[in-house]
C-alpha cells in the first residue's frame, strides 16, 4: 500500500466509524454553541462588550470543544485492540496517525468553522470580522487537532485521562489562541491581521511536520 | 567516558549521590548566606522603590531556576529516550517538583513585588504570564507521571512531554510577548526593574547559584528515594547500609 | 550599614510585609521541600524492610 492510500484508508475508516455514530459529531457542535451562549449569560448582554469579547470567547469555546473530541481520537481503537494492529502493521504509523488526526479535524474542527458565522451574529460581530474569524478557525483548528493528538496519545489508558489531557494540552494551545483571536481583534481595530495569519500558518506547518511524529512516539510509549 | 557509564546504573549512582548530597547542601547554605548578606546589607536602597525592590533577589533567581530546571529535565529526557537509561527518567522525575516550586516562588514573589509597586497583585505582563504557563507545564508533567502506574512508561511519557514542552516554551513566550505588546492597556511591566547597580546583579547571581546548589541537593535526595521505591526488590538495595539499619 | 536599628530592618521602609512575605515563604518552602523528600525516603526504606526483608 502506498503511503497516500494508507493515509486515506485511515481517514476513511475513522469517518466511516463517525458516520455510524453521528451524535458524537453533533455533541461537539452543541458544546461549542452552549459554551458561547454561557458567556453572555455570565457577562451580560451589552452588545459593545459582547463584540469585544467575541473573538476570544469563540476561540476558547473552540479549544474546549476540540478537547472534548480528543477523547475519541484513540480511546476506542485502544480499547478494542485496533490501535495495536495499527502499530504492528507494515504501514508507517505516522501516516495512519495523520489520517486519524485529519478525520478528527473534519469531525470536530471544520464544523466549528462552519458554525462560526451563526455564533458571530449572536455576538453582533461585523460580517467582515466574521470572515476573518472563520479563516483563523480554518487554519487554527487543524493546529488544535494536531497538538491535541500528542496529548491524547500520551494519556491513553491513564487514570483521569479526560482532565489530564486538558491540563497537558491547553498550555500548548495558548499560542494558537493568541494568534487566532488576536487576528480578529487586530482586524477590527484596523491594524490588519496579516502578521497573525502568517504566524498561525507557520505554526500549522510546523505542527503538521512534527505532531504526527511526536504522536506516533507517544503511542508507542503508551502501548508497550 | 567509562567512568560516566559506570554511574549510569542506579546501583552505582545511589552511593555517589549519597556522598554528593551533603556537599551541595553545604554549598547551598554558604552561597545562600552570602547572597542574603548582599541582598540586605550590601545592595543599596533603590531611589524609586525603596526597600521593596529587595524581593528581586528571590524573584529573578527563582525565575531563572524554573526555566533552567525545565531545560535540564528536557536534557535528561532526551538522554533517557535515546539511550533507554532508567536513571535519566528518575532524574527528570526528581527535578520536576523543585522546578514547580521555583515557578511558584517566582509567581508569589512577583505578586508581592507588584502590589506595592504597581498597585495590583497580578499584572498580565509577558514574563509573569509566561511563568504562569511554565508552572502549568510543570504541573502537567507531575500529573501525567502520577496518572501512569507503570514507572517505565511514566518515565518515557514524561520524557516525551518534557521535550514537546521545551520546544513549545519559546513559542509560548513569543506569543505571550506579542499578545502583551498588542494589548498595551497594562503599561506596567515587571521587566522594568530598577536600573541595575552591579551589587544587585551580584546579589541575584549568588542567590541563583545558591538555588542551583539547593536544587541539586534536593533532586539527588529525591532521585535516591525514587531508586529505593522502584528497585526495592533488587539485591543491591537489600544490601544497602541504610536499609540494613534495623527498623 | 544602612539599617539604623533592628526595627528598621524588619520594617523595610514600609515594605516589610512584602519583603518578608517573599523571603519568608521562600524559606518555608525550601525547608519544607527537603523535609518532605526525607519523609518520602524514610517511607520507602520502611516499605523495603517490611516487604522484602524478613
Amino acid at each position: 500500500m502506498s503511503v497516500l492510500s494508507a493515509y486515506f484508508a485511515a481517514l476513511h475508516r475513522d469517518l466511516l466509524l463517525v458516520m455510524r455514530r453521528k451524535t458524537e459529531v453533533l455533541t461537539a457542535l452543541f458544546f461549542f454553541v452552549i459554551v458561547t451562549t454561557l458567556l453572555p449569560l455570565g457577562i451580560g448582554p451589552e452588545p459593545d462588550l459582547l463584540r469585544k469579547i467575541a473573538p476570544g470567547a469563540m476561540w476558547i469555546a473552540a479549544l474546549l470543544a476540540t478537547l472534548l473530541g480528543l477523547q475519541r481520537l484513540f480511546a476506542a481503537d485502544y480499547a478494542d485492540g485496533t490501535l495495536e494492529q495499527m502499530v504492528l502493521s507494515p504501514e508507517p504509523l505516522s501516516v495512519l496517525v495523520a489520517g486519524k488526526i485529519t478525520a478528527h479535524w473534519l469531525v470536530c474542527g471544520l464544523p466549528l468553522v462552519l458554525l462560526a458565522p451563526v455564533i458571530g451574529l449572536q455576538f453582533d460581530l461585523p460580517t467582515d470580522a466574521i470572515g476573518i474569524l472563520m479563516l483563523t478557525l480554518l487554519i487554527g483548528t487543524p493546529l488544535l487537532s494536531l497538538l491535541g493528538a500528542i496529548g491524547a496519545a500520551l494519556t491513553l489508558g491513564a487514570r483521569g485521562s479526560a482532565l489530564l489531557v486538558s491540563l497537558l494540552v491547553l498550555p500548548l494551545y495558548i499560542p494558537t489562541l493568541i494568534f487566532g483571536a488576536g487576528a480578529v481583534e487586530s482586524y477590527i481595530a484596523g491594524l490588519g491581521a496579516m502578521g497573525h495569519f502568517s504566524l498561525l500558518g507557520a505554526l500549522l506547518i510546523l505542527a503538521a511536520a512534527f505532531a504526527p511524529w511526536a504522536t506516533t512516539a507517544a503511542l508507542r510509549i503508551s502501548l508497550e | 567516558m567509562i567512568n560516566l557509564f559506570k554511574y549510569s546504573a542506579p546501583s552505582t549512582f545511589y552511593p555517589l549521590a549519597g556522598k554528593l548530597v551533603p556537599i551541595f547542601w553545604t554549598l547551598a547554605a554558604i552561597l545562600g548566606a552570602i547572597g542574603l548578606y548582599i541582598s540586605f546589607f550590601v545592595a543599596p536602597t533603590d531611589a524609586q522603590q525603596g526597600q521593596g525592590y529587595r524581593i528581586i533577589f528571590i524573584h529573578v533567581p527563582a525565575s531563572w531556576m524554573s526555566m533552567f530546571i525545565y531545560c535540564i529535565m528536557a536534557f535528561w529526557s532526551l538522554l533517557g529516550l535515546t539511550f533507554n537509561t532508567r536513571l535519566s527518567g528518575m532524574m527528570t522525575s526528581a527535578l520536576a517538583p523543585t522546578g514547580a516550586l521555583f515557578a511558584f516562588l517566582s509567581l508569589w514573589t512577583g505578586a508581592l513585588w507588584g502590589k506595592p509597586m504597581w498597585g495590583a497583585w497580578w499584572v498580565w505582563d509577558a514574563r509573569l504570564t509566561s511563568e504562569l504557563i511554565l508552572f502549568f507545564l510543570y504541573i502537567g508533567f507531575i500529573a501525567l507521571q502520577a496518572a501512569i502506574d507503570d514507572p517505565r512508561r511514566a518515565d518515557r511519557a514524561g520524557a516525551l512531554l518534557s521535550l514537546v514542552g521545551v520546544v513549545n516554551v519559546p513559542i509560548i513566550y513569543f506569543s505571550v510577548k506579542w499578545w502583551n505588546t498588542l494589548h498595551q492597556g497594562a503599561s506596567v511591566s515587571l521587566t522594568k526593574s530598577p536600573s541595575m547597580a552591579s551589587t544587585m546583579l551580584w546579589g541575584m547571581l549568588v542567590m541563583a547559584l545558591a538555588f542551583w546548589a539547593y536544587t541539586i541537593a534536593v533532586a539527588l535526595m529525591r532521585a535516591r528515594t525514587i531508586m529505593l521505591e522502584r528497585e526495592g526488590n533488587t539485591e543491591w538495595v537489600h544490601h544497602l547500609p541504610d536499609v540494613k539499619e534495623a527498623a | 550599614m544602612q539599617w539604623q536599628s533592628i526595627s528598621d530592618f524588619f520594617a523595610m521602609g514600609g515594605y516589610g510585609l512584602y519583603v518578608w512575605g517573599s523571603f519568608g515563604v521562600c524559606a518555608v518552602t525550601m525547608i519544607a521541600e527537603p523535609l518532605l523528600a526525607n519523609h518520602r525516603r524514610k517511607q520507602a526504606l520502611k516499605d523495603i524492610r517490611n516487604n522484602y526483608l524478613l
